[in-house]
């Protein structure tokens, strides 16, 4: 679903991705962990196109189109969703309201028309439930004031109702209680399928014990160095990651 | 891959054309340009006004002449040449016993292109037309409904011959002639208008309506307007304004006055978009408005401004609160763009007990523009309870535009409660990046975000403007993005 190939991205004059290769197939779980500043969430931003970054060498290929080139809406409309590490606020503008924009655009995209009231209010419904949000939520202006959980589950309420192919979770258990911890990975583990994959970008394993990855994948200083199972993410929440840069050297 | 930046931003909303920028040749009449007291006669018998309206208007005009154009606005451009103005343009080819089929096909074309069909709004919308072009009214609908209740609705010119004593009692007692300048000129040439009176404890069963142009090159346009709620009554009183595009700067001073007796409500909207100039700021509407509403007991006056139009906005409409426990709204959406400038907000005078006024504005500035609030809560030694709450937002787009708010609070009575809250906010790339990851392009990421902030007033339109309201707000500002 996802190649990514010999990538090297960064701001100006700053290289912050050095040469990231990875794939992702459809119904895998993938994690990518490293320490603070090793380029987690620039690998997010670059896959769903934030313009703030700039690709210099290497390429992004999904659904076998290299994507490298598109705008961030056009990736969203090929089924790419970020869940934002810091998600903005918009004021006066719903959470009801604003998904239905995104939906009814991503109609647009495909040629598709606006979809009827009846059957967003009860996709909207069947969705709050799954993710247990109270339906007061939904007419609040989006992320405004809401806490770090709310924030969250904002994130994958919107993901459940544009059911992505290729979902990239930007350290979503950061400021999540427990509860909420679990409601959300449950939540992501209800729409897994198949079809479709996941990228956890984290800093602690604490989120893998409830979305159990398939692959592991360790980021220091722009590459990934390390890969492998949902027992290397065990490893470095005992041992932290100075054993894996001592083992570069 | 496009890269989508805040200067990009601001190149395309630079870029975005005015819409409604064509012109529709209607052979007009107009009078040799400049004014002088034979002008104003001339204006008045071209009007087969009475003497006494004549008088009033000659009154006026000493005035003006001795007066001097305001100075203390946050705004700047050229004073008008008073003398190169002509002061009277109508569409030749009026006939007052026209129904709507027989009107200038030039003119019906024009509506349609402005999405104004008369038919359909007659059809669709149930609401009562009152169309100004160039000054003279064209079209009247559903005046035969409206006079079954015994409203009056019809141009101030037809007023001034059909109900004189009304307009004689009225006209300049909320607004005097010698006001201020802008006004006193009004007063001396206004060349129509619209007149309304409700009777008592009569609610207005449909949103009355006016949609203004200005057509002619180089006319000014001085519209009035009157509307009085007798005791008890309610009305809902909608203003809407095109302009086509115009290389010379073009004069618009109106005058509106709003009477809501005892127990009365008066809800008055305006959606404006007069030609704001071109992207380098030559061309454009002086848009230079005295707006004001006298509350007595009990009574409601709410005004409702979207504002997106105008090269310059010089406009505050007003409340008096005279009577005990009347209320003042002021709602306002202002847009401006390019080198738009626009100075406006209300005055809120509060003179009776327990009087309420709540001002909501909402400021938006989009390229090189300037874009300020100011505003006056006064409350006088008699106004004993008297509360305001007042909130001035302003969103900017770019760098290179300014949002400044001038809130004057005079309390003369020690038991007010005054309220008053401002913010400041810019859309950021950030919000932008977060919609288009959405799947929603900036154009419409924009326009969500803009609406979004105007909601609050948006949502005080009635349901005919909202929409069209938001239409011009997309496409004030992001009408070619992408």
């Amino acid at each position: 679903m996802l190649q990514i190939k010999n990538l090297h991205a960064g701001v100006e004059n700053k290289e912050i991705l050095k040469g990231v290769n990875l794939e992702v197939k459809a119904g895998e779980i993938h994690a990518i962990m490293g320490p603070n500043g090793s380029g987690k969430s620039t690998l997010s931003a670059v896959i769903s196109g934030n313009e703030n970054f700039e690709v210099s060498q290497g390429s992004v290929t999904f659904l076998n189109e290299d994507i490298s080139e598109l705008d961030p809406e056009e990736r969203a409309h090929k089924g790419v969703f970020l869940s934002f590490q810091y998600p903005v606020e918009i004021p006066g503008v719903s959470v009801t309201n604003f998904i239905k924009t995104a939906i009814n655009e991503n109609r647009k995209a495909k040629g598709l028309k606006d979809m009827p009231a009846s059957e967003m209010l009860k996709l909207i419904k069947s969705k709050a439930d799954l993710l247990e949000i109270d339906r007061k939520f939904l007419s609040r202006s989006l992320n405004e004031g809401f806490s770090g959980g709310e924030k969250k589950r904002n994130e994958i309420f919107q993901m459940a109702m544009l059911d992505p192919k290729l979902a990239i979770l930007d350290e979503t258990d950061s400021g999540l209680d427990i509860d909420a911890l679990k409601i959300v990975a449950n939540g992501v583990n209800k729409l897994k399928s198949k079809d479709n994959a996941v990228i956890i970008i984290t800093h602690y394993q604490r989120l893998l014990d409830y979305i159990i990855p398939d692959f592991v994948h360790v980021l220091i200083d722009g590459k990934i160095v390390k890969s492998g199972t949902k027992e290397l993410a065990y490893e470095l929440e005992e041992k932290g990651y100075d054993w894996i840069k001592e083992e570069l050297v | 891959m496009a890269k989508f930046t805040e200067d990009d931003l601001k190149k395309d909303l630079e870029t975005k054309e005015y819409e409604y920028g064509f012109y529709t040749d209607i052979e007009s009449e107009t009078f040799p340009i400049g004014l002088n007291e034979d002008i104003v006669r001339a204006i008045s018998k071209k009007k087969e006004e009475p003497q006494w309206m004549t008088d009033w208007r000659l009154d006026a005009y000493k005035a003006w002449k001795e007066m001097t154009e305001p100075e203390w606005a946050n705004v700047n451009y050229k004073k008008p040449d008073f003398q190169s103005i002509a002061y009277y343009s109508a569409p030749v080819s009026i006939d007052p016993n026209k129904t709507l089929d027989d009107v200038d096909p030039d003119l019906l074309a024009m509506y349609k292109k402005l999405g104004i069909s008369v038919d359909e709004q007659k059809k669709m919308n149930n609401v009562a037309m009152d169309i100004v072009v160039d000054s003279v009214s064209v079209a009247t609908t559903f005046k035969k409904t409206l006079s079954k209740k015994g409203i009056i609705f019809m141009s101030i010119s037809e007023a001034i011959k059909e109900h004189p004593e009304l307009v004689r009692k009225y006209i300049g007692t909320i607004v005097p002639t010698k006001d201020n300048f802008y006004a006193a000129l009004n007063s001396a040439v206004f060349s129509d208008g619209s007149f309304c009176y409700i009777p008592k404890g009569v609610r207005c069963p449909m949103e009355l309506s006016t949609y203004f142009r200005i057509n002619q090159a180089g006319t000014g346009q001085f519209e009035r307007t009157l509307l009085i709620a007798d005791k008890g009554s309610y009305v809902s009183y909608l203003e809407g304004c095109t302009a086509p595009s115009r290389d010379e700067n073009q004069l618009h001073a109106a005058v509106v006055e709003l009477i809501a007796m005892d127990d009365a409500e008066i809800k008055y909207s305006t959606v404006q978009n007069w030609y704001p100039g071109n992207t380098e700021g030559k061309g454009g509407v002086y848009n230079f408005v005295t707006k004001r509403g006298l509350c007595e007991k009990n009574a409601k006056i709410s005004w409702t401004q979207v504002e997106t139009g105008s090269a310059v906005t010089w406009k505050y409409p007003s409340c008096i609160l005279k009577g005990d426990n009347s209320v003042g709204e002021f709602y306002s959406i202002a847009v401006t763009n390019n080198y738009q400038q626009a100075d406006t907000g209300t005055k809120m005078i509060h003179l009776g007990k327990n009087t309420k006024s709540t001002i909501i504005s909402k400021g938006i500035s989009a390229g090189k523009s300037q874009n300020s609030y100011r505003g006056l809560v006064k409350i006088s030694k008699n106004a004993k309870n008297a509360r305001n709450f007042s909130q001035c937002d302003s969103l900017l787009m770019g760098n290179d535009c300014g949002a400044h708010t001038f809130p004057y609070i005079e309390v003369k009575n020690k038991s007010a409660q005054i309220e008053h809250e401002a913010t400041t906010s810019k859309i950021g790339e950030d919000q932008i990046f977060y919609c288009n990851q959405r799947g929603i392009e900036t154009e419409k990421a924009i326009a969500l975000i803009v609406n979004g902030f105007s909601k609050e007033v948006l949502n005080k339109l009635p349901m005919e403007f909202a929409v069209e309201a938001q239409k011009l707000l997309e496409i004030s500002l992001e009408g070619s993005v992408g």
